[in-house]
């Protein structure tokens, strides 16, 4: 089912939660959410299940307004962050709760509910389990039963909360291509939660990414990794390292820096900011160069790196340990930066960074 | 922490505990259990070994002391089946509603377990008495409360309400808001909510409080000896006929009689705990 959200906003006391979100959604697309903690995100997702409601705005499915349809009958798959298994039900009566509390009339008979839930069983590899309680179950074989029982009344949409939060790192890879095939298969409409960049990119056809109750950037992974639209989705990606620059131009410059391989920007002249991961940072040893190495860890395969400008402050850069010349990286040594990727922002206004909530600053700038 | 630790040499290897003054808070608390609990229960049972079964037998099926038990076990079943439903109402009401003076119902809720039993009896006494105004009503509909089972019932509802109350109050607190979330997602009702998610996980507490409540009532005596009016074979509860056996110097009387509530009282309580066991089987873990 295709999902339309329109001008919706949401405010919890003086809180506001959502400020005006618009966002389409295709019939069978995976689409992941993206944003820090506090972003909003569940709250979206609680309004489109029937759990919340929005101060304004519109939710329409296929066309159909769903702000004036009670949870129950809009028929959602939801899972949640902590699972929410009933803890007093088996695997099995877990699953099965969404087809036997149906009304008499659309019940399932008892035979076909068990069938179903023997089918679902064998197609999530958790069969053994069947009689189990929640309290006998590792996290991923309780995320596992959470999806069975949210696919057990066959959901159009499918909405998970951060399904794989609590989980740990090589058991959240296995199960986001598990989820990636069950998606495929059920042909579900997936709205998918995280605040892990990895896990929406490998998995999703699109990403929205949430800063403070606003979607900052829609797009694929390459292009918002590549291209962020505001400094918030920069920073967000990983873009820590903030150096003033002037554009010339379209040309930038800056203090020490080696920027001849950034591409040139149509905006326009005067102050702005660049953005960039360590990782695209480069410094080279320079008698010159205003930069200074102040420490240096290894974490084996990489070199962090923490340098200093008398003017600007410091910038962190990573660098492989085996790049020809890493060697002579040591605290003390003067250098320059060369830059090998890095999204620019003009400096709509001059203030002192330290003294202004940093978001605010970011989005007035990044909305003119 | 122990004497090891300060010792220079190696000390020997054994679990340590995180927090030191374990043997000490055992030992004060066991010695405390056996002080107020154990020696007086020993004490009791002493008593009726000693006078022997017939002479046992022979007190505690008198007519008196029958009508007694079976007033008192009537009265107390009537008074926890009111605060069963009673009780879960108001700790749901307490829990999931936000109204005005709420707080206010909420210290209220104490009043029961603060208040002198014989306050509580004689203001009860004064409302229903047919003059009172909740016997102004119930009279003339030919419902007379004083003297009568119902007012020891009622007597012992007050004082055993809060048990119901505050047991189901913190499980309903703490109860993920998530699950009910996730039985209406899943397409059920409110009322299939209820009885299939939320009053599964409130059950062993629930349970829990019943049982403490009827023990309660049936071991209550100053609440109820200035309603019920007391006539024997009518309105005479147990621990009062305990009491009257006393003021004869009858102790043996007193004591046959305290015996078979304490009875009454541990087999309550261990149907409790089987009760409890089973509604929250699915919470052990397996090893
Ligand atoms: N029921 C609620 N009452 C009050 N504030 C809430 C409630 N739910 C969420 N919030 C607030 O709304 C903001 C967004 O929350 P949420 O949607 O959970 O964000 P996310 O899922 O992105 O972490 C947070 O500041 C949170 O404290
Ligand atoms: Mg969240």
């Amino acid at each position: 089912m295709s999902i339309t959200i329109a001008g919706m906003t949401k405010h919890f006391g003086q809180t506001e939660v959502l400020r005006g979100i618009d966002l389409g959604i295709e019939k069978g697309e995976l689409v992941s959410l993206l944003g820090p903690s506090g972003s909003g995100k569940t709250t979206l997702l609680k309004i489109i299940a029937g759990l919340e409601w929005p101060d304004s705005g519109r939710l329409a499915v296929d066309g159909r307004d769903w702000l004036g349809l009670a949870a129950q009958d809009r028929r959602i798959g939801f899972v949640f962050q902590h699972y929410a298994l009933f803890p007093h039900m088996t695997v099995r009566d877990n699953i099965a709760f969404g087809l036997t509390v149906r009304p008499r009339a659309e019940r399932p008979g008892n035979a076909i509910i068990a069938a179903r839930v023997d089918e679902l069983l064998r197609f999530l590899q958790i069969a053994h389990l069947a009689g189990r309680f929640p309290a006998q179950l590792s996290g991923g074989q309780r995320q596992r039963v959470a999806l069975g029982r949210a696919l057990a009344i066959e959901p159009k949409v499918l909405l998970l909360d951060e399904p794989f939060g609590a989980l740990d790192a090589a058991i959240r890879r296995d199960l986001r291509r598990w989820l990636r095939g069950v998606h495929d298969e059920t042909g579900s409409t997936t709205i998918f939660v995280t605040h892990d960049q990895e896990e929406a990119f490998e998995l999703a056809d699109r990403v929205v990414v949430m800063g403070e109750g606003r979607i900052e950037q829609i797009g694929h992974a390459d292009v918002i990794h590549d291209h962020p639209a505001t400094p918030f989705v920069a920073r967000f990606m990983g873009a820590t390292v903030e150096l003033p620059v002037t554009l010339q131009a379209g040309r930038a410059e800056g203090a020490g820096l080696d920027l001849a391989a950034l591409p040139r920007r149509a905006l326009p002249d005067g102050p702005a900011r660049l953005f960039a991961r360590p990782g695209d940072i480069l410094p080279i040893p320079d008698v010159s160069g205003p930069w200074t190495v102040v420490t240096r860890a290894s974490t084996g395969a990489e070199l962090r790196l923490v340098l200093t400008h008398p003017a600007v402050g410091e910038a962190a850069a990573d660098v492989p340990r085996r790049t020809p010349g890493s060697a002579g990286l040591v605290p003390g040594t003067p250098v320059r930066l060369l830059l090998e990727a890095g999204t620019i922002f003009p400096a709509a206004r001059v203030t002192p960074i330290a003294a202004n909530p940093t978001h605010d600053l970011d989005r007035k700038e990044a909305r003119p | 922490m122990t004497a090891a630790t300060a010792q220079p040499a190696l000390p020997p290897i054994r679990a340590r505990r995180v927090l030191p003054g374990f043997t000490l808070s055992l030992g004060t608390t066991l010695l405390y259990l056996t002080l107020i609990v154990l020696i007086p229960v020993i004490a009791l049972i002493l008593k009726g070994v000693e006078m022997g079964p017939e002479r046992f037998w022979r007190i505690v099926s008198s007519p008196r002391a029958v009508a007694a038990f079976q007033i008192t076990l009537t009265a107390a079943a009537i008074a926890t089946l009111f605060n069963a439903i009673y009780g879960l109402l108001m700790a749901w009401v307490l829990v999931r509603y936000d109204f005005w003076g709420k707080r206010l119902l909420d210290a209220l809720m104490d009043v029961p377990f603060a208040l002198p039993t014989a306050v509580a009896g004689l203001s009860l006494t004064a409302l229903f008495s047919a003059n009172g105004w909740f016997g102004a009503v119930l009279h003339p509909l030919g419902v007379p409360v004083v003297y009568t089972l119902l007012g020891i019932a009622v007597a012992m509802a007050f004082t055993s309400v809060p048990f119901v109350v505050r047991t189901v109050q913190p499980v309903l607190e703490d109860m993920d808001p998530a699950l009910e979330q996730a039985a209406v997602t899943l397409g059920a009702r409110p009322w299939t909510v209820f009885t299939r998610v939320v009053f599964p996980a409130i059950l062993p507490a629930w349970l829990a409080g019943c049982t403490t409540a009827f023990a309660r009532s049936l071991g209550e005596f100053g609440a109820i000896v200035f309603i019920a009016g007391n006539l024997p074979f009518r309105t005479e509860i147990a621990a009062l006929l305990a009491f009257i056996r006393l003021e004869e110097f009858d102790y043996n009387g007193a004591a046959a009689i305290a015996l078979v509530l304490l009875g009454f009282a541990l087999v309550l309580l261990l149907v409790s705990n089987l009760l409890q066991f089973w509604a929250s089987r699915h919470r052990e873990a397996v090893r």
